[in-house]
């Protein structure tokens, strides 16, 4: 299977790879996927009272297209507001890496893991202050 | 290959470039997948490399030399394919290769034999060839038992036993496992299968060379061979046909009724002479060569051992042919381990190599859970490798190990004691 260049330097050099501690209330936390499928990703997100990500951070369990799907997506949510990293699509990441059909289940992960490390940040916060501050 | 691309980068690009082919030159790919298929062995070659030429006759050509020159070049290969076995060289029927081999053996001996005796016995941890014929069978009508392993990968003597009735043709167990390499008792098998008057076709297509094999010995009615698995040239292989007592088959490929009848087309004499000669070579060569492959085996496995925790052999240790590792690196899924070693050539159990998510159904039928069939590599030693190729497989594989397990969520967490079965997983 031949992998585009984007593609591998993220699974060669990736970005972000680390963990916060999950317990303070600024961190949001996504722990999606499966182990018996072979994937599994855990991203983090950092967030600035003013509802901004200031940070993340992501570990992966997966092939080689899972761990660029989520190297990538930790690039693109930095600066962003929640609303903005939670409206990210899982087609803009298959294109920019270039997945293969049968790695779209990669990309979508990583779509799952932001929105899933969002909510859990409001849930831990209450969503309407998150809201206000935009 | 990684250091390489690095040095691009320097800002003298002449000098680069010269570090950049000169690495590459070092980088020589380290071939470990000798269960997918072998290099044809040089001598091998040179015998072949007459009969494209000047010895080019059709082997069935009856009335000229070039006819006579090649059917003795068959009939010696014949011999010697036969050998190797403990076969008469009558009993060897030349194919296509194992997948052809199997598919005549199921299919021919069912449809010969189905009427009275409909019912098929094989192992779900066989070849997809095997399995796939077997499931041909069933949609035609013919019923098949498919016997599950034990956790070591090897088939319950007593459950084959109990699975055999008065309808049961034929039973069909592997010598040896392409996956994990584990050895099936096949002399057991054999007296099983003749005590009960079945008959025993075992697809041999990684166990000849590998182990001592004797179809008398073994009781065994019909064998599948291939050649590139030993050796030889891709796209030839046998299956040997039992004479005393006599096996009968129905011919899958029909026209001249070359090959007994049971196997029609004109033989591919160089592609024969050249199994023949590989096979010739086992004769010779085979116990000092599995002596001197398993040496490197343990000592692969020990480094590993030493060097990584929560690593798992799958298959039995014991019961294990000589040039077979298959190893569950844990918490590291295998395909991405197989990119970051891209100079290594292994296989991996996981899914993702394939379309379906599957993970490997040979160490799924082990038993072995999901997640670590996920992260297995098949490293495959053989007749070229060197302990050097090892020790730089070794250390790449440790160290691209040791990064993914950096990065993996599963490590992290059974580091902190976390059980991952405790956890509620979403299936996707």
């Amino acid at each position: 299977m031949a992998y585009s260049e984007k593609l591998i330097d993220h699974y060669e050099n990736p970005r972000n790879v680390g963990s916060m501690d999950k317990n303070e209330t600024f961190v949001g936390t996504g722990l999606v996927g499966a182990p018996a499928c072979g994937d599994v990703m855990k991203l983090q997100i950092k967030v600035t009272p003013e509802g901004i990500i200031e940070d993340a951070k992501f570990k992966t369990f997966g092939c080689g297209s899972a761990i660029a799907s989520s190297s990538l997506i930790t690039e693109w949510v930095k600066g962003k507001s929640l609303d903005e990293a939670g409206s990210i699509k899982n087609s803009q990441i298959a294109a920019e890496l270039a997945l293969p059909p049968v790695k779209i289940h990669c990309s979508i992960l990583a779509e799952d893991a932001i929105k899933a490390a969002i909510s859990d940040y409001k849930t831990k916060n209450g969503q309407g202050e998150v809201e206000a501050a935009e | 290959m990684q250091r390489a691309r690095k040095r691009v980068m320097l800002p003298d690009k002449r000098v680069s470039e010269e570090v950049l082919i000169m690495n590459e030159l070092k980088a020589k790919p380290i071939y470990l997948d000798y269960q997918a298929t072998t290099p044809t062995d040089p001598r091998v070659v040179d015998a072949m490399l007459p009969y494209f030429t000047e010895k080019f006759g059709n082997p069935h050509s009856r009335n000229h030399s070039f006819g006579w020159e090649a059917e003795d070049a068959v009939e010696v290969a014949r011999g010697q394919v036969a050998k190797v076995i403990g076969a008469s060289a009558k009993e060897v029927i030349f194919t296509s290769g194992a997948t052809e081999s199997n598919n005549l053996a199921l299919k021919g001996v069912m449809k010969f034999y189905g009427k009275k005796k409909p019912h098929l016995i094989t192992v779900v941890t066989e070849h997809k060839c095997v399995l796939d014929s077997a499931r041909h069978l069933e949609q035609e009508g013919y019923k098949v038992t498919y016997l599950g392993v034990k956790d070591n990968g090897l088939v319950d003597l007593e459950e084959l036993k109990a699975a055999i009735t008065d309808e049961t043709a034929l039973v069909s167990v592997m010598g040896v496992n392409n996956e994990i390499g584990v050895i099936q008792p096949l002399k057991e098998i054999g007296a099983i299968c003749r005590e009960r008057k079945v008959f025993f076709h075992t697809d041999c297509a990684q166990a000849v060379g590998k182990i001592d094999l004797d179809v008398e010995d073994m009781n065994i009615d019909l064998m599948s061979i291939s050649a590139h698995k030993l050796y030889g040239p891709k796209g030839v292989g046998a299956l040997f046909v039992r004479r005393r007592p006599r096996v009968r088959v129905i011919a899958q490929i029909t026209g001249g009724g070359q090959e007994r009848g049971m196997r029609s087309g004109t033989l591919p004499t160089p592609l024969l002479v050249g199994f023949g000669k590989a096979c010739d070579i086992l004769s010779n060569e085979m116990a000092e060569e599995n002596a001197r492959i398993t040496e490197l085996r343990d000592y692969t496995l020990k480094k590993f051992r030493d060097r990584l925790a929560d690593i798992y052999l799958n298959g039995d240790e014991e019961a294990r042919v000589s040039g077979n590792l298959n190893v569950s690196f844990a918490y590291v899924e295998g395909e991405s381990l197989q990119m970051d070693i891209k100079n290594i050539a292994v296989s991996s159990g996981s899914a993702c190599t394939s379309a379906s998510l599957e993970p490997s159904y040979v160490l799924r039928a082990l038993g072995v859970d999901e997640e670590l069939a996920h992260t297995s590599l098949r490293i495959g030693i053989g007749r070229y490798t060197t302990k050097e190729e090892l020790d730089e497989a070794i250390e790449s594989i440790s160290v691209a190990v040791e990064r993914l397990r950096e990065m993996s969520p599963l490590w992290e967490m059974a580091q902190e004691g976390i059980d991952i079965k405790s956890i509620e997983w979403a299936e996707h």
